[in-house]
Order: structure tokens, then sequence, then C-alpha cells
């Protein structure tokens, strides 16, 4: 056969013919091969492009929202206004109007007649309706402010946010307008002057729910998402590390071990919404525990986790050579001695590392939290985790689906403080790898 | 004294048990710790053991079957006609009787003794301790009330009591037994080894417990809407029925739900299937380590982005995007469409079928591809003629797991799909999955019984069966192909 087919081969490239077909032959297969690449390429690029879009749009419409306008007036805090006693009483101070107060402030910093009736209606609707919370605040934490003129940050309307942003279309006619040409004309005026400006939102970290945009914030989601995450490692981590020790380390081969393995790859894969009706069935109608607190939430996202922290820990431990274990059984440690001495602290950073993406897995989850009721309007700071609480990836989801253009903002800011606590998280998880990270 | 009150005690006692453990061993050989047969620290827990683990077990099967039993003995003393009436006005009664009594429980003895006299106003005594009542409770239900605070107060104390001395008999027990010759490491050992197979456990009763919950539930509904209806039905329409009226009143067909996530996890995994792939192709046969190590986490990102990032983004941009850009060629695009949901969930999936895929596609010995280009084929076709071949079950399984990633996927549908059933084979119009069902059936104010509640779990539990199949399915396909080349 060899012997036959070699002078063939030289037949082909020897004819003029046969070379140029040869040749074109090989061009194609050339260009195929350079196709080939270039998908490759394309289809990398393409997801490239979509994460650089997904975060620059991100970005384009979130950081906005780490400002906010605000009006700074000097609020005359006259003794009339707390009723006749000196020192007003504690009642008197809470019971104060204080959006007369702020009305008046701003009616004389914008130049308008209060007599005017409809002027004075519409110059005092730019106002936060959370101004007169602000000043209360104020005097609460200094009652010797009572009777004097003091310059006050207000947060302005929504509206006022919205056109200081450039958000606002000026060119839709005046009816169909959140605001007239006269109160454009006083903003305007009072941009100029200082009056009015972009202050820097400490609100979005430290408010809750609320149904006005200027004072919505992810503060009390913060909070509820930090005990949920408490909840997660307290629960996932002992019982997860407990599990992966006892699967890598003791666990015959039986059917019963081979029916724990399945069960757990298993797990790791069902959709997370189920585990929201798990939590929903099992700890709020079986057990009882009260509907939208954190703790049903923690619990729930531990059982989320807990695959993610076995499979971790099982690649840790079964990491560390054996000839640690043998060492430590040939001086004369027993086989638990062994691995809780000296098998677990060396597996340590791998076990912190898939802890932490299992925690920023769950610090991003939704959908089990709507099941459980958290998709509720909490406007005060959960004291315990028995309280009604709220999560922040609930909280862009409740802001995404909000009607006013305010809220576009806020959600793409809340996004934001979302990614920046992932990426965060990200990166000290691959830090620990690098550093920790050992080789046998 | 209140349950963890009684654990804090519990625990106290076990470390004293530990300290008592410890010094008695050291003491037994006269302070030649040698001697012992387990490290002084081990008679320690051993004796710590003793004295937690019986009271904890005693614990907490009180805290299991107290309260039923409880509940049921103040049952038995409700009127007849309440007891034997309808199911929700045993419920109404129960709760009242619930409320009622944590009142009572913040009364003073003289203020309880008073509320057994049924001329007692009792609605304003339990509002001036911060216990709004909506209707006045009837005598019955006070009574009942009372009952059911005595019969708590009393079974406190007793577990109080018992567990206390459980765990004073246990410390005992062990204490005793601590001597030279106490295999003491072995037993706590055991316990210890016994603790963490039951850690291992956990996860098959979190399967239980879906399975199970989902089950009943589904039981239930299926048990007002007949099964037939539910899985062939072509029309979902669950109108909300007012509270109580229990009738069933709506249809509920899974076709039109089970179609819209199909349908949308179709179009993500015709977005995510090429991409992943290639990209898998390149970065495992092409790249140089330099652009592999850069563009592999990059990619992997993607997956890291929670889901409602990516359903923010296609509400928000990328949905207004497509409704524009079809407009400008003569195209209607919703934007909340089968499109945009599943090219958005399509980019999700990317990474899901890269990483897997590139893994199966190293794992193809070196000794194949090396055959191939002896033979004088080129690179791309040694990729398609004998790698992919090679690597193809283990691709399968990348896809089918990706594909139960996109059916069970809920927070971008949710944001971008759209909340209308629709039998359509129009990408561009809006569909509704399964899963945007459940959360819509199951969000606002919940009342147990009726089927527009329950269908959501009848849902889940399709949601479940459907990945759990795909995934058992796609697990054994990879375990398959990997054992080939071991």
């Amino acid at each position: 056969m060899t012997v036959e087919t070699a002078p063939m081969t030289t037949d082909l490239q020897s004819s003029p013919r046969m070379r140029h077909a040869t040749q074109a032959l090989i061009k194609k297969r050339y260009a195929a091969e350079r196709r080939f690449r270039a998908y490759g390429v394309a289809a990398i690029l393409f997801g490239l492009a979509f994460l650089v879009a997904l975060f620059s749009t991100i970005v384009a419409r979130g950081y906005t929202a780490f400002l906010q306008s605000a009006f700074t007036l000097d609020v005359n805090l006259d003794q009339g206004a707390f009723g006749s006693s000196t020192p007003p009483s504690q009642s008197d101070i809470i019971m104060a109007d204080y959006t007369k107060l702020a009305n008046r402030a701003l009616f004389q910093a914008l130049g308008v007649d209060p007599a005017n009736k409809a002027d004075a209606k519409a110059a005092a609707s730019l106002l936060s309706a959370n101004a007169d919370v602000q000043i209360r605040k104020a005097v609460e934490a200094d009652p010797s402010l009572i009777g004097k003129s003091i310059p006050l940050t207000l947060l302005a309307h929504g509206n006022v946010d919205t056109l200081m942003k450039g958000h606002f279309d000026r060119t839709v006619p005046e009816n169909r307008r959140q605001l007239s040409d006269k109160q454009l004309g006083w903003l305007d005026k009072a941009a100029a002057s200082g009056v009015l400006a972009k202050h820097f939102n400490t609100g979005i970290f430290t408010y809750g729910a609320s149904s006005k945009p200027e004072t919505a914030g992810v503060g009390v989601a913060f909070i509820g998402s930090l005990y949920m995450m408490l909840i997660v490692l307290l629960v996932s981590v002992p019982l997860g590390v407990a599990a992966a020790v006892y699967l890598e380390e003791f666990a015959p081969k039986n059917l019963l071990t081979d029916t724990i393995e399945v069960n757990i790859n298993n797990l790791a894969a069902v959709p997370s919404i189920v585990f929201g009706l798990l939590g929903l069935a099992i700890f709020i109608n079986f057990m009882g525990v009260p509907r939208s607190a954190a703790l049903v939430g923690g619990l729930v996202l531990a059982l989320m986790t807990l695959p993610t922290i076995i499979i971790a820990t099982r690649a840790a431990v079964a990491a560390v050579p054996p000839s640690i274990r043998e060492a430590a059984l040939g001086v004369g440690a027993s086989k638990m001695q062994s691995i809780t001495h000296h098998v677990i602290p060396l597996a340590v950073p791998g076990i912190l590392t898939g802890t932490i993406i299992g925690l920023a897995k769950a610090l991003g989850e939704t959908a089990p939290l709507l099941m459980i009721g958290m998709v509720a309007f909490v406007v005060d700071f959960p004291k315990t985790p028995f309280d009604s609480a709220t999560a922040l990836p609930v909280q862009i989801y409740m802001w995404a689906t909000a009607a006013e253009r305010g809220f576009v903002e806020r959600t793409a800011g809340a996004t934001l403080i979302l990614l920046a606590f992932l990426v965060c998280m990200n990166v000290t998880a691959v830090l620990l790898r690098r550093r920790y990270e050992r080789r046998w | 004294m209140s349950t963890p009150l009684l654990l804090l005690i519990v625990f106290a006692l076990g470390i004293v048990g530990w300290f008592l453990g410890n010094r008695r061993a050291r003491a037994s050989v006269d302070g030649k710790t040698s001697a012992l047969h387990s490290r002084p620290g081990y008679y320690g827990a051993y004796v710590l053991l003793w004295a937690t683990l019986p009271a904890l077990f005693l614990i907490i099967l009180w805290l299991a079957i107290a309260p039923p039993i409880t509940t049921s003995m103040v049952q038995s003393r409700l009127p007849e006609a309440i007891q034997t009436g309808p199911e929700q006005g045993l419920t109404l009664t129960m709760s009242t009787v619930r409320l009622v009594e944590k009142g009572l429980d913040a009364l003073s003895p003289e203020e309880l003794d008073k509320t057994a006299n049924p001329s007692t106003d009792v609605k304003a005594l339990l509002m001036s301790k911060g216990v709004p009542l909506a209707v006045t409770p009837e005598p019955y239900a006070v009574d009942a009330a009372r009952y059911q605070l005595t019969l708590k107060r009393s079974s406190q104390l007793l577990i109080t009591v018992a567990a206390i001395g459980l765990s004073l008999l246990g410390l005992a027990f062990g204490f005793l037994r601590v001597g030279p010759k106490l295999r003491s490491r072995n037993a706590v050992e055991s316990v210890a080894l016994a603790g963490l197979l039951g850690c291992s456990m956990v996860a098959i009763l979190t399967t239980l417990g879906i399975v199970l919950s989902m089950l009943f539930e589904s039981i239930h509904f299926f048990s007002i809407v007949p099964i037939q209806d539910f899985l062939f039905g072509t029309v979902w329409d669950p109108r909300f029925s007012s509270a109580g009226s229990g009738a069933a009143g709506g249809e509920f067909g899974l076709l039109p739900l089970l179609w819209g996530t199909l349908y949308i996890s179709l179009v993500a995994l015709l977005v995510a299937v090429p991409v992943g792939l290639f990209s898998a192709v390149y970065m495992s046969e092409y790249a140089s380590g330099r652009v592999r190590a850069t563009a592999k986490p990059l990619l992997e990102i993607l997956a890291g982005i929670p889901t409602i990032v990516y359903g923010f983004f296609a509400l928000i941009t990328f949905g207004p995007l497509l409704r524009d850009v079809g407009a400008s060629v003569g195209l209607s695009i919703s934007a909340t469409s089968v499109l945009t949901a599943g090219l958005i969930m399509g980019v999700m999936l990317i990474p899901f079928v890269s990483s897997l895929s590139d893994d199966i596609i190293n794992a193809v010995p070196q000794s194949l591809r090396e055959g191939s280009y002896g033979l004088g084929a080129t690179q791309s076709e040694t990729i398609k003629r004998v790698i992919l071949p090679a690597a193809l079950p283990g691709i399968v399984g990348a896809v089918l797991l990706a594909a139960s990633r996109a059916i069970g996927e809920t927070m971008i549908v949710v944001l971008a799909a759209g909340i209308a059933p629709n039998l359509t084979l129009n990408p561009f119009e809006p569909v509704t999955t399964i899963t945007v069902k459940i959360v819509s059936q199951l969000t606002g104010d919940l009342e147990f019984n009726s089927p527009q509640t329950l269908v959501a779990f009848a849902l889940g539990l399709t949601l479940f069966v459907f990945t759990l199949a795909l995934n058992i399915y796609a697990l054994y396909i990879v375990r398959k192909y990997r054992e080939q080349y071991e």
C-alpha cells in the first residue's frame, strides 16, 4: 500500500492542475480555520460587550442617585410656633407645625407672596413632604435652637430633583408637566443663587422604604440583608463544613452516602424560587415563624447556600495531601484528631473562599425572599431577626416596579451599592485564594 | 422559665461538667495524665455531653409535641358547634384564643383571676396591656385562653424541672464514670461522628422538605381543582376569590405558562449555547495563557451578577431598545417580550455553558488532538471532527444544566417577560412563565386555603420535577462521560 501511494502523491503534486486544486482546497481550509477562530473571538467579545453595556448603563443611570437636590433655607424657629410655655414641652415640640415653618422659609427664599394662595401652594409643593420631619429632628436634637433662625438643608420634592439632574423635559406642554412655568422660574432663580443645589445623598444609605423617591433609601434593607447573611453564616457554615468532612473523610461507600451525594448535587441546581416555597410551607406555615422576618429569609438562604459550601469544603479537604493525615495517624492521633487538628486547619482558606462566594450568591438572591413575604414596605430598622425586614435585592425589585421617574435612578443606585458589595466579597475571595492557596 | 434561658442553663451545666470531668480525670491518676486512657479534655467533654445531650433531646421533643397537644386540649374545651363547624370558624376562634392568651399572659395574677368572671371587660383590660383586640372575645374564648395559659405555664414549669433534672442526672452519671480506664475519647468521637452524619443528612432533609411540602399543598390544591384541568388546561385565569369563599372560581391551566417557560428558555439557549460553546472552544484551544487568564474570569462575572440586575437592565434599557429598533424596521416588539427575556437570560447562561464545556474540552486527551494533527487536519477541523464529538456527551450535559437554570430562573422573567399568559409563537409578544405566576400568586395577602394560593405549590412542584429530571439526566451524562478517559 505505502509503496503504491507514494508515487501517486508525487503525481498529484507534480501535475499543475492537481497542484492548483490542492492549493485551492488548502486555501479554503485555511479560510475555514480563520472563520472558525473569528467566531470564537466574536463569542467572547459578545459576552464582554454585554458586560460593559450592563455596567455602563447602570453606572450612567445610577450615579446621580448619590446626589440629591435640596434647598438651603434659613428656617426661623420662632417661639410662637411651639406653644406658649417656655421652654416648650416635649409634646409641643412634637406637635409643632413644622411644615408651616419650612414653607415660610421657602417663600422667603423664592420671593413668593404667601397671601397668594395658588402661588403659595405651588411653591410649597416644591419641598419634600419629609421637610417637616427634618426640621423636627433638628429641633429634637437641640431644643435650644427654638427662637433662633438657623440654616437648614431641606430635601426638595422628587420632581425638583428630576429637574436638577437634567431629566426633566421642558418642551412638554405646561398642562402635562409636573412643574409649571412659574415653578420652573422660581427653581431656576433658586438654583442660580445657590439656594437650591445638589448635595451628596446620605439618605440613600440611611432611609427605609418610602413612597417618595427623595426619602427612599436602602438603609433598612441593608440591615435586613445583614441579619440574613449572619444567619446564613451561622447556619450553613457549621452544617456545610461538618457534612463535607463527613462525606469526604468518614463516609463509607453505601446507599445512604450515595443518596446524600446525589441530593447535594441536585440541591445545588434546584431553582431558588423552590427554596422560597419550602420556606413558606415549612418555616412559616408549619413552624409558625413570623412572615417577612429576617430569620425565615436567613434560613431559606442558608439552605440554598449549603450545597455551595459543602462542595467547596469537600474540594478543599480533598486537596490536603494524604501524607499529612498519615503523619498524624503515625504519631498516634485518632482519625478524628488528625482531621480536626490538621486537615481542617489546612483547608480553611478553601473553606473561606467557598463561604464568601456562597454568601455573595445569597446576598444577590431575590426570588425566594419574594415567596416569604419580604416584599414588605418596611420603614423601621428591624431590631431583631424576628422583625419584619426586607433585603437589598428585594428593595431593588420593589423600586424597579415603582411607577415614579425618580425611582429609576434609585433602583440603579441601589444596584450599584449591591454590586459594590458583591465585587468586594468576590475580590476578597480571590485574594484569599491567591494569598493562602498552597500547592503540595 | 423561657426556653432560651433553659437552654442557657443546660449549657452552663455542661460547662460545669466539663471542668468537673477534667479535674476528676486528673485527680484519679494524681496528675500523671499519661496514665489516662484519653487526654483529660476528653473526660471533660464526656461529662459535658452527658450533661447537655439528653436534656437537649428532651427539650426538642417537648418543643415538637407540646404545642399540638395543648392546642387539641384547648380545642376540646370549645363549644361543640365550633368544633364540628366549618374549618374556617375553628381557625378563627383559635387565633382569637391565641391573641387573648397572649394578652392574659401580661396580666398580674389578680387581674387574671378577675377575667374568670364573665362580666369583666376583657377587651379593655387587654387594651391597657397593649394587646388590641378587634372584637370583644366570647366568654368561651376567654375561658379557653385561660385554660391554654394554665396549660402552657404548667408545661413550661414541667419541662424546666425535667430538663434541669435530667441535665444534673447526666452530669452526675458522666462524672461518676470518669476514671483512668474510661475510653472517653472513643465515646466523644463517636458522638462527634454521629453529629457529622446528622449534618450531612440535612441535604436529604431539605430535599424531603421540598418534596413533601409541595406535594401536600399540591394534593390539597388538586382536591379543589382536578389535576387534569391543571395539567392540560389551556386557560390561565385564577381570579382572586374573596376571603373565605373557598370556591375555585378560576381556571388554572398550566399549558400557557409551560409554553412561555419553554419558549423563553429556548430563545435563551439559542443565545447561550453557540456563544458559550464558541468561547469555550476558543479559550481552551486557541487562546494564549494571558488571554485566557483575563477573558475567563471576566466572562464568569456574568454568572456572579444577581439576576435582579439583569432583570432591571432588561426592563429599563434592553426592552425599550428592542422596541425602538423594532419600530424603526417596522416590527412591533413589545418592551416585555419573549425576545427581551430570552436574550438577556441567554447572556446570563453564557458562563454556565462556557465553563462546563471548557472543563470537558480540556478533559479530552491530548493524544486525540495530536493524532488528528498528524493526519494533516487543521485546528478547526480537529475541533469539529474530533474534539467536539468526543466531548459531546459532556456538552449536552452542560446544555441541559443551562436549560434547567433557564426554566427555574425567576427575576429576569418577572421583570422582562410580562404577566399575561399567552399561547403564542410570536417572539415579539409578552408571555408569562411558571416562575412569574408563582411570584404573582404568592405576593400580597395570603389565604392558605384558596386555590389561588395553593396553585403556586402545584406550579412549584411542576418546576421542581422538570428541573430535577433535567439535572439528574445531565449529571448522569456528565458522569458517564468523565469515566471514559480516566
